[in-house]
């Protein structure tokens, strides 16, 4: 079975060491700005959420690119780029709705996210646990509690403007 | 040590970045390798340049005086905690040299910037701040933010640069207005705290330092790195001292320092609070924490980030920071002695209310309680009268604590004479004895007569009353020394200020070694980072010649002997109840065996013999 990357920002303290030991699979030294995962630091709200590439099932920055130069990675079900096919266009990293296909400076190459070959290196690194690889059937199981709990939210809200709406 | 890193890459970028802000010009020079190799970087390297480069007698907050930020071959690094940068500069609190500490994200933005180092020097004409990103470097006005909390500063700076990745250090209105003990905060809520780094940087007419780096740390040795590095993390995994940082934060101390009538209560005249429950880790986690907070790289998030208690607002201030109700970061344990036990206040709300006004307003929040607690101490011994202060200054005052706090960052009233810190408002005041500090700087959250070895550590600091050069009551509560009496602590101080020292220069946090990572663990990390193979013996050499370094500029900067002591209470007053009853500091007996463990002479100067052995005879 196929694993993916669970990430629960509750858990994640802002430490980057995600970031250190992706940038080092990149590039050889420790360099956040060349990392494919990127936390996202909410101050304010005390809150953390380390992002990256969701390898989508319907993954639009593969549907988009003219060259066919990226692929699913038969083994991780990651979506990997194709490097001797990307010829730079960028069309991609526009594609991506959450912004994790980048480009390189020195090649113009598309780069991403291809879950180190099936063993993400910013899932050793992390020291909370707040990055997990794990079975694609079991993960997100905080999330689908999260988006119930709002959707729920939602139709009680909605219900009862509804009801306001039927007595007026 | 064998050396394969002859050109300085690997852990160090082997570059600093020189600024004269009279002039408005910067370069970028090398750092000889010489110097890496025998100070590892950080602190000790920051000492070499300050030893090199300004004269010890000048005046702190003159255009003159030089301003180093430094950090070490393990910042930004993924070695636990490798977040460290390390202020150096003649401290104005102190005359000394001081060295200041700090973790956040800053330092390892300037290593990624590209530099070792960062030196300031000279004074802008007016209000500016320091811009870089990578190799561009630009001195810009800062006339919209001065007189801005930390903040709104750091806010406006990442608008203005429109750099979300953008790390600030900057001082808030305590830096400007020059009180002396102002600190650089960084990432709003770290700070280089002590000896008033701050009010240097506000004499300089610098704001803030915005910097962006988008380079990386290279290392000599990878695969031997990247072990040495898991090592580590697999020796600090499940030490209850880490789970406890993380679980309660630092002020978990509270509970041991007050069992041992260790914890100094209103201006050390006992030594437990009997409200320290309300203040400690497990309360802060209980009634107030959100979240944990972590430096970069750090396995451990001490970090306390807390939102206060409903009845908060109660004590007025007249400035609200943004998100004044939002989360905010600490009270670490010192501050939460400094502001609660210290004043005699034990609602953590008021605390919590001060602590965040200190670290917006750019305060100490040790040198900052233990100065009010000394004006406390002076207002009810009738010295300090009514028509002096706008409200009383009792002990356990919350309205006062929160007031003053903001009152000293203005100058405002009575605040202007806080400003000056405690030793020069007692001497002021006529009542030297109320300054509970040594070399001017005012003491942090251990009582000397309830560890006796902190006392000694106290008395030889470099930099003044200070817990981070050798922290005892680990050792002293372990059970393997007496805590009550001198036996044994000099030659445990000497060897242990020498390992924290060098410890310092690596760019990682002190925290570790309480967190189950000795130097053992890290220095195979120095070795691989920089392709220099230190040993644990170069390692402490390093410590040692560092910290004989910084007394030799203190000696030259005027300090003597004499200022190697404690304050009269310490020394004659006891405590008349708990645990450290009927016990005074016996200094008089460790101090001799000090010197001769460090191989000074009587009066506190290190030997030729000495000098000889650390290579610091030519100096």
């Amino acid at each position: 079975m196929s694993q993916m990357l669970e990430i629960v920002p509750q858990k994640c303290t802002g430490c980057m060491q995600c970031e250190l030991a992706c940038s080092f699979v990149q590039t050889g030294t420790f360099q956040p700005s060349q990392s494919f995962i990127r936390v996202n630091v909410f101050d304010e709200e005390a809150s953390y959420a380390p992002c990256t590439c969701l390898q989508c099932d319907e993954a639009w920055c593969m549907n988009v690119c003219p060259t066919n130069a990226i692929a699913t990675d038969p083994n991780t079900n990651a979506k990997v780029i194709i490097e001797s096919l990307c010829v730079g266009c960028h069309l991609c990293t526009i594609a991506c709705p959450f912004g994790t296909v980048f480009t390189l400076p020195e090649t113009h190459k598309a780069a991403k996210c291809d879950l180190c070959y099936g063993n993400p290196a910013c899932v050793t690194a992390c020291p909370t646990d707040a990055i997990e690889f794990v079975d694609a059937d079991s993960a997100g199981g905080w999330f689908d509690d999260w988006a119930e709990k709002v959707h729920s939210n939602y139709v009680e809200a909605a219900g009862a403007e509804q009801n306001q709406l039927s007595q007026e | 040590m064998i050396d394969s890193n002859q050109n300085g890459v690997g852990g160090w970028t082997g570059k600093l970045l020189r600024v004269n802000l009279t002039r408005g010009t910067s370069e970028v020079e090398g750092i000889p390798h010489e110097w890496l190799h025998d100070y590892i970087g950080g602190r000790g390297l920051g000492a070499r340049y300050l030893y090199e480069e300004l004269d010890p007698t000048i005046d702190a907050l003159a255009s003159d005086n030089k301003l180093i930020f430094a950090t070490g071959p393990l910042t930004g690094t993924p070695v636990p905690c490798g977040a460290r940068y390390m202020v150096v500069t003649k401290g104005p609190l102190t005359g000394a040299i001081t060295t200041s500490n700090s973790g956040g994200h800053w330092g390892p933005e300037l290593k990624f910037a590209g530099y070792d180092l960062l030196i300031l020097e000279g004074a802008a004409a007016r209000p500016s701040y320091l811009y870089i990103y990578d190799d561009h470097v630009e001195i810009r006005d800062a006339s919209d933010y001065w007189g801005k909390g930390v903040s709104n500063t750091e806010d406006g700076l990442r608008e203005e640069l429109g750099l979300p990745g953008l790390r600030v250090a900057c001082i808030g209105p305590a830096g400007e207005n020059q009180v002396l003990y102002a600190c650089i905060m960084n990432d709003k809520h770290r700070a280089a705290g002590r000896s008033g780094v701050g009010a240097v940087m506000g004499s300089k007419n610098l704001k803030a330092i915005a910097v962006r780096g988008t380079g990386g740390v290279k290392i000599a040795d990878s695969p031997a790195f990247m072990k040495s590095v898991w090592d580590m993390r697999a020796g600090m995994e499940g030490n209850p001292g880490k789970q406890g940082f993380t679980d309660y934060g630092t002020a978990a101390t509270i509970d041991l320092t007050n069992a041992f009538g260790g914890l100094p209560t209103r201006n050390f005249q006992q030594g437990q609070f009997e409200e320290a429950e309300s203040l400690n880790g497990e309360t802060i986690r209980d009634t107030r924490l959100v979240a944990n907070k972590a430096c970069f790289a750090c396995t451990i998030a001490c970090g306390r980030v807390c939102r206060l208690g409903e009845h908060a607002d109660k004590y007025m201030v007249n400035m609200h920071p943004r998100n004044w109700k939002a989360a905010g970061e600490g009270p670490e344990y010192e501050a939460a002695w400094a502001l609660g036990a210290d004043c005699g206040v034990g609602d953590l709300d008021a605390v919590l209310k001060a602590n965040w006004l200190c670290n917006d307003l750019g305060l100490d929040p040790i040198s900052m309680g233990a100065t009010l607690a000394a004006a406390m101490e002076l207002y009810e011994t009738g010295v300090i009268t009514d028509d002096m202060v706008e409200m009383p200054l009792k002990f356990g005052s919350e309205e006062a604590l929160v007031r003053m706090v903001e009152a000293t960052a203005y100058r405002e009233g009575f605040g202007d004479e806080l400003a000056a810190g405690s030793r020069r408002m007692g001497e002021k005041f006529d009542n030297p004895d109320v300054f509970m500090g040594s070399k001017g700087q005012e003491f942090p959250a251990y009582d000397p007569r309830g560890f006796q070895g902190m006392g000694v550590a106290y008395a030889t600091c470099n930099r003044g009353g200070c817990h981070l050069r050798a922290w005892t009551p680990g050792i002293e509560s372990s059970g393997e020394y007496d805590p009550h009496t001198p036996d044994g602590k000099s030659e445990w101080v000497v060897p242990e200020q020498n390992k924290t020292t060098a410890h310092d220069n690596t760019g990682i946090c002190l925290f570790v070694a309480s967190a189950g990572a000795s130097p053992e663990a890290f220095v195979p990390c120095v070795a691989a980072a920089t392709g220099v193979n230190y040993t644990m013996d170069d390692f402490l050499k390093i410590g040692e010649r560092t910290w004989n370094l910084e007394r030799l500029w203190n000696l030259k900067a005027g300090l003597t002997k004499a200022d190697d002591t404690l304050p009269k209470r310490l020394l004659k007053e006891k405590h008349t109840d708990g645990p450290s009853a009927g016990v005074v500091v016996q200094l008089d007996k460790m101090l001799p065996i000090y010197y001769r463990e460090r191989g000074w002479d009587n009066e506190g100067v290190p030997s030729q013999e000495k000098l000889e052995e650390l290579g610091l005879a030519s100096l």
